[in-house]
């Protein structure tokens, strides 16, 4: 609640004389991001969807394990389904950060809603960061949390089973070093799918803001083209193995060095000092930015379509 | 105070003229109505004065640039377009926690007290409210925001005609005072003319008649002349004549006419104060009547 309008006074030419302050752009910019969540509510309801299935799964397969021998955890090797698991959370993240760009500035040109959001005091810089604040920091910070949450769940109900079995729990849990764990799977969340797919974000994201429909197409078909004609010239596919693995976020010293997918495995991958110095970061970062630069110039010149 | 000042306003959409050289200036505490045809840049104009579009020509908004200061300027700006504005997708509750989020002039507590007043529940999405509950919601939300300028784009089209009279009777017990000033464009001329203090008609990206009610009153008058005197009236020269029910009614402008008072004319019939939506009728029939003559002076 505004107390500096509730203290207002009333008569119009003295509340014109005390002007109340202007908001901080913080806030401004908290107020949209919540906005978008909002708007938008796949965004957190997707992972949760995501990891309740997991869940659902993993304990499917560790009752069944009380009978069926072959489908027990090994308590030697116990990070694979911890993995599988966080993988498909990464998995729709990706999925449901895409979908939302593509949506970010089209939907609200389609259902003239930009009229009533620039009748208000927020600048299109503020409009735009907070859209691009979703699939950069909102959705990875989230798909860390509930995947964490949900590997938590998923070692006490392994532990719970290997009791009811009789087993012991000590081989699952010193083998499974939980923090580490997570801790690891942070980083590689920031680096692997936060900072390094940040340009094909924030492309998309300006895309959303061009056409009158079919944002998709125009989002890929500049792709596929560039794609098409250095396979035609050259024989090769390096842009479309860039594009690729820049979605997926496989950045070269994230997960490249590893012979397996997810960083869990320890110590393999983090390198956080050689990540940061990889120019093609850097690189990836100034084009993510040229991009929302251009896409907030879009909506300065954008109403409803 | 000066809150609009424009000079030489254009805007070209590829090859169509929206607006031509529009020159406008209006006045702090006036109530500006925008009137004109379909297509004759009304809300290309008010698009230019909220920060919507970029334009030729020079305009300042409460001493601003709309085009490159839309965000500072809308601190003291309010809009409401046609009723389709609010997304459809937001609930009331949400509503009002953004805009007092991010408004520094927006009082949450007014707001509530207008809702109040209606039957919109906190929890009600937009698109479950029917029309006439979009415009009062939104309504309590621009009432609640202490502007200096609103800009009102067709606010009450589709509306019945209860949600209509409502809407302009809340405009001006709770919201008007003589330090705001208020720019309205609609087609139902008649129901904004008491609430108007001036009027300015727009036709094909021209201002092409600006004046203000108290200056209507006293220099336009309409006379529903008697069969007899039709020939005696028209020697006056009107500017416009029609039939209603087999009477005539001409329209003088007092300006055009040396001498003529309003007394030598009251023998004719009845005379009245012309309603804007004749003086819009007379003024741009005038005007097609003028070019077509000119056209036809050219080809001959």
């Amino acid at each position: 609640m505004n107390t500096q309008s509730n203290a207002m006074p009333e008569s119009p030419l003295e509340s014109q004389v005390t002007a109340p302050a202007p908001i901080p752009a913080t806030r401004v910019l908290y107020w949209s991001v919540r906005r978008e969540l909002w708007e938008n509510r796949s965004v957190y309801l997707a992972p949760l969807a995501v990891a309740a299935v997991a869940l659902f799964g993993f304990s499917l397969g560790s009752i069944a394990g009380i009978w069926e021998k072959p489908l027990r955890l090994n308590p030697a090797q116990p990070q694979v389904p911890y993995d599988m698991a966080a993988g498909l959370m990464m998995l729709t993240g990706i999925v449901v950060s895409v979908f939302y760009c593509l949506d970010a500035l089209h939907g609200e040109r389609r259902d003239r809603g930009i009229l009533f959001w620039k009748s208000l005091p927020v600048s299109d810089l503020t409009t735009v960061l907070s859209k691009a604040m979703i699939p950069l920091v909102i959705l990875p910070l989230l798909t860390f949390a509930i995947t964490v949450a949900m590997q938590w769940l998923m070692l006490l109900l392994s532990s719970a089973v290997l009791l009811v079995s009789g087993l012991s729990v000590t081989a699952l849990w010193t083998n499974l070093s939980f923090l580490r764990m997570s801790l690891l799977l942070l980083y590689h969340i920031l680096a692997a799918h936060a900072l390094w797919p940040a340009p094909i974000y924030c492309w998309l994201l300006l895309v959303s803001g061009w056409p009158r429909r079919a944002t998709f197409l125009w989002a890929a078909l500049p792709l596929v083209a560039i794609a098409g004609v250095e396979q035609i010239a050259f024989h090769s596919w390096h842009f479309a193995a860039l594009v690729g693995s820049r979605l997926i976020g496989a950045a070269p010293t994230v997960a490249m060095t590893s012979p397996d997918m997810f960083p869990t495995d320890p110590m393999t991958h983090i390198t956080p000092a050689q990540f940061l110095i990889t120019p093609g970061l850097w690189i990836g970062l100034a084009i993510a930015a040229a991009f929302l630069a251009a896409a907030v110039r879009l909506r300065r010149y954008q109403g409803p379509i | 105070m000066t809150v609009i000042e424009a000079r030489g306003l254009r805007k070209v959409f590829g090859t169509t003229i929206a607006l031509d050289g529009v020159d406008l200036r209006v006045e702090e505490g006036r109530i500006l109505g925008l009137i004109g045809p379909n297509g004759a840049g009304k809300t290309t104009a008010l698009n230019a004065i909220l920060g919507l579009t970029p334009y030729q020509g020079e305009l300042k908004v409460l001493g601003r640039d709309p085009w490159t200061e839309r965000d500072q300027l809308m601190r003291d700006v309010c809009f409401i377009a046609d009723v389709a504005v609010l997304p459809r997708w937001i609930r009331v509750w949400q509503l009002l926690d953004y805009v007092a989020g991010v408004h520094p002039r927006f009082d949450r507590r007014k707001a509530e007290g207008f809702l109040a007043k209606t039957t919109i529940g906190r929890n009600s999405r937009v698109r479950e409210l029917s029309k006439g509950m979009v415009t009062q919601l939104h309504l309590a939300v621009v009432m609640a925001i202490d502007a200096r300028l609103l800009v009102l784009d067709e606010p009450t089209l589709g509306l019945d005609i209860l949600y209509r009279k409502q809407f302009y009777d809340s405009l001006l017990n709770d919201y008007f005072d003589r330090s705001r000033t208020i720019v309205a464009t609609t087609h139902q001329v008649e129901e904004i003319q008491n609430v108007l203090t001036d009027v300015m008609f727009i036709n094909r990206g021209r201002i092409v008649f600006d004046c203000s009610m108290e200056e209507l009153e006293s220099r336009y008058l309409e006379v529903m002349v008697l069969p007899q005197n039709v020939a005696a009236a028209r020697a006056f020269k009107p500017m416009h004549e029609r039939q209603v029910l087999g009477r005539s009614i001409l329209l003088f402008d007092l300006m055009t006419l040396d001498k003529v008072g309003r007394q030598q004319l009251v023998p004719f019939g009845e005379v009245r104060t012309p309603g804007i939506a004749d003086l819009f009728v007379a003024v741009l029939g005038n005007m097609q009547g003028n070019q077509a003559g000119q056209q036809a002076q050219g080809a001959a």
